[in-house]
């Protein structure tokens, strides 16, 4: 939990990114985290105003649509592309829409290509 | 518009302000870290360097007791020499010479000379 | 008639494989769309594998020339979410460094920027100052331009009284050598023909589109990370360089006059530098979810990050300069000339392995 975090869902999104917009904050970063727990996404919304950070999270099941706003804010098309490049979170109407393939090449479409894990050497010892 | 012009007759006239490299060379600053080396008859094979290393490009072969290092995956961040339990790693001033072909720094540690042999019935 | 061309990823303007579609009419540049993925590396990914301590040897490398201050931004991030006090001292120090990269940061550019307009001399005459500034972190920290002298916890290194007293003549020399180059580069009539009014970004524009650092600062908003006071910068007097343009000169202008600050700042730091320990011992493992934001000399930089309680964090999102600077780069290129493409490119001083990480 941030401070200065608000919770929103796929439907007060937008609106909310709207207010925050008329209000004059501007948008600092889109952040996605894998919750392996319950397989769902974390996208976490960053806003600053006058060096006040303030967030905004929104909690998804995996494969579920997210609003992109990047209707609202501009700046936004370059993070959820390239979230959806790694994560494949399944962001809707994005203004300009790669299609996966902000960091690939079209004819290698293999995405989201985050969602390998390393395997780990499972050493008990290694835990220094 | 003429701002430049001290500066380019300066520079004309002026000594060069490179080096013909190879040739002549700048003596180095003390901290520079340039090539890895270790002491490897003071090394326990602990493999510490091994763990620690970002760039894991230390291999350390406990059984046989030898102490490889892939110099052209070094990163040179000197982690290795802060965290060697004994201090027998160390990084020299000195540039690594340009290669024709990758190579390692391969050590074979003394072989099992030193048994602790005292120690382990107790 | 509309022709699409390609821009990049390997232009002779470039110091970095940016790829922009230019859609062209005739001359104009119509509209621009970006192409990342030429040096994606995937390091965001990595700290599945590294811990923690290894990671800042890791976000270190996410760009080459603003090392230091990722280091920062992460061990500062990693340290809040340890909650680990360090010391006076190497905050001063990291302060230090930072700064000093900033020099050289900046100096870089505004070579290349010259470059860009064809000013080879002046491109190594900035560069020829520049290589002071490489000097003072070659014998200070040990190493160019990756200097690893943060860790978790504090840093790695000190510096003598000797040391000081050097970093200050060299700084002297460096400020007063930026000087006698600062009316060249500020008010010839070629550099100003070629730089003003091209590539404008208002200041609604620039706070809407996100823009960061020298962008920001060059459109008359006076925000700079630093203004936070992180590290030492609470401590120092700081003010931030504004230009009120918008254009490519005015972030020319920004990042010129930064050089000074930072000279100044480095001096603060100095001068107030205090005693004592260089890190803090601690015995934690990072958990929970941290933010935490820094100015690099592109901009501000922005690092989410969350712990799991192992030493094997379980996010960093990494935010750099350039990858908020992009939009606004996109509103910036459509309506200029072709020829300006590159100085308008450039003027946001892209750093293309940053923004792919």
């Amino acid at each position: 939990m941030l401070a200065n975090e608000q919770a929103v869902t796929v439907d007060t999104l937008i609106p909310e990114c709207q207010t925050r917009f008329d209000a004059g904050l501007r948008l600092v970063g889109i952040s996605a985290v894998e919750i392996k727990t319950d397989s769902t996404f974390d996208v976490l919304y960053h806003f600053d105003k006058d060096l006040q950070v303030s967030h905004l999270r929104l909690n998804v099941p995996k494969a579920d649509a997210v609003p992109s706003i990047s209707g609202v804010y501009f700046a936004a098309l370059l993070a959820e592309n390239e979230i959806k490049d790694q994560f494949g979170v399944n962001f809707q109407n994005i203004v300009i829409d790669f299609g996966c393939t902000l960091y690939l090449e079209p004819e290698v479409v293999k995405s989201p290509f985050c969602t390998f894990t390393f395997a780990k050497k499972d050493k008990v010892k290694e835990e220094a | 518009m003429f701002e430049m012009t001290r500066n380019v007759l300066k520079n004309l006239m002026g000594k060069y302000s490179t080096r013909l490299y190879p040739f002549d060379t700048r003596e180095p600053f003390e901290r520079f870290r340039g090539t890895l080396d270790i002491n490897v008859e003071e090394c326990i094979f602990c493999s510490t360097c091994a763990k620690k290393c970002p760039s894991q490009c230390i291999t350390v072969d406990v059984k046989n007791r030898t102490w490889t290092c892939d110099s052209f995956a070094c990163v040179y961040c000197a982690v290795c020499v802060e965290s060697c339990p004994t201090q027998c790693m160390s990084m020299y001033p000195v540039t690594k010479p340009a290669a024709g072909e990758k190579s390692l720094i391969f050590y074979q540690g003394a072989a099992k000379i030193k048994k602790p042999k005292a120690e382990k019935p107790a | 008639m509309r022709t699409i061309l390609p821009f990049g990823p390997q232009h002779p303007v470039l110091p970095e494989p940016i790829h922009l579609k230019l859609v062209v009419e005739e001359e104009k540049v119509v509209e621009a769309l970006p192409n990342l993925g030429y040096v994606h590396r995937g390091l965001e990914k990595l700290t599945d594998i590294r811990d923690y301590n290894q990671m800042v040897n890791i976000v270190e490398r996410v760009c080459g020339i603003c090392s230091c201050i990722h280091a920062l931004n992460f061990c500062e991030a990693v340290e809040e979410m340890m909650k680990i006090e360090v010391p006076q001292r190497a905050h001063f120090l990291r302060v230090m460094w930072s700064e000093i990269h900033r020099i050289h940061s900046h100096l870089l550019w505004l070579g290349l920027f010259a470059d860009g307009f064809g000013f080879e001399s002046l491109f190594m005459q900035l560069w020829r100052i520049r290589e002071r500034s490489m000097d003072l972190m070659e014998a200070t920290a040990g190493n160019r331009v990756v200097i690893s002298t943060n860790i978790v916890g504090g840093v790695r290194k000190d510096i003598t009284e000797e040391q000081k007293t050097w970093i200050l003549a060299e700084i002297d020399k460096i400020e007063a050598e930026v000087r006698q180059v600062e009316k060249t580069l500020l008010s010839d009539y070629t550099v100003k023909s070629r730089c003003c009014g091209k590539g404008v970004l208002t200041k609604e524009q620039a706070h809407q589109l996100g823009a960061v650092g020298p962008c920001l600062r060059g459109s008359g908003w006076a925000q700079d990370a630093r203004m936070t006071g992180y590290a030492a910068y609470g401590q120092l007097d700081f003010e931030p360089v504004v230009e009120h343009d918008g254009d490519s000169y005015a972030r020319c202008v920004v990042r010129f006059r930064e050089v000074y600050t930072s000279c100044d700042l480095v001096r603060q730091a100095l001068a107030k530098l205090p005693g004592g320990e260089l890190a803090a011992k601690f015995k934690a493992k990072p958990e929970g979810e941290v933010w935490r934001r820094v100015e690099q000399p592109r901009g501000e930089l922005f690092y989410y990050i969350k712990g799991n309680g192992s030493k094997f964090l379980e996010r960093v999102r990494i935010r750099t300069p350039t990858f908020a600077n992009i939009p606004p780069l996109l509103a910036m290129l459509p309506g200029c000339d072709l020829a300006d493409v590159p100085v308008i490119v450039l003027s946001i001083d892209p750093c293309i392995s940053c923004t792919e990480r």
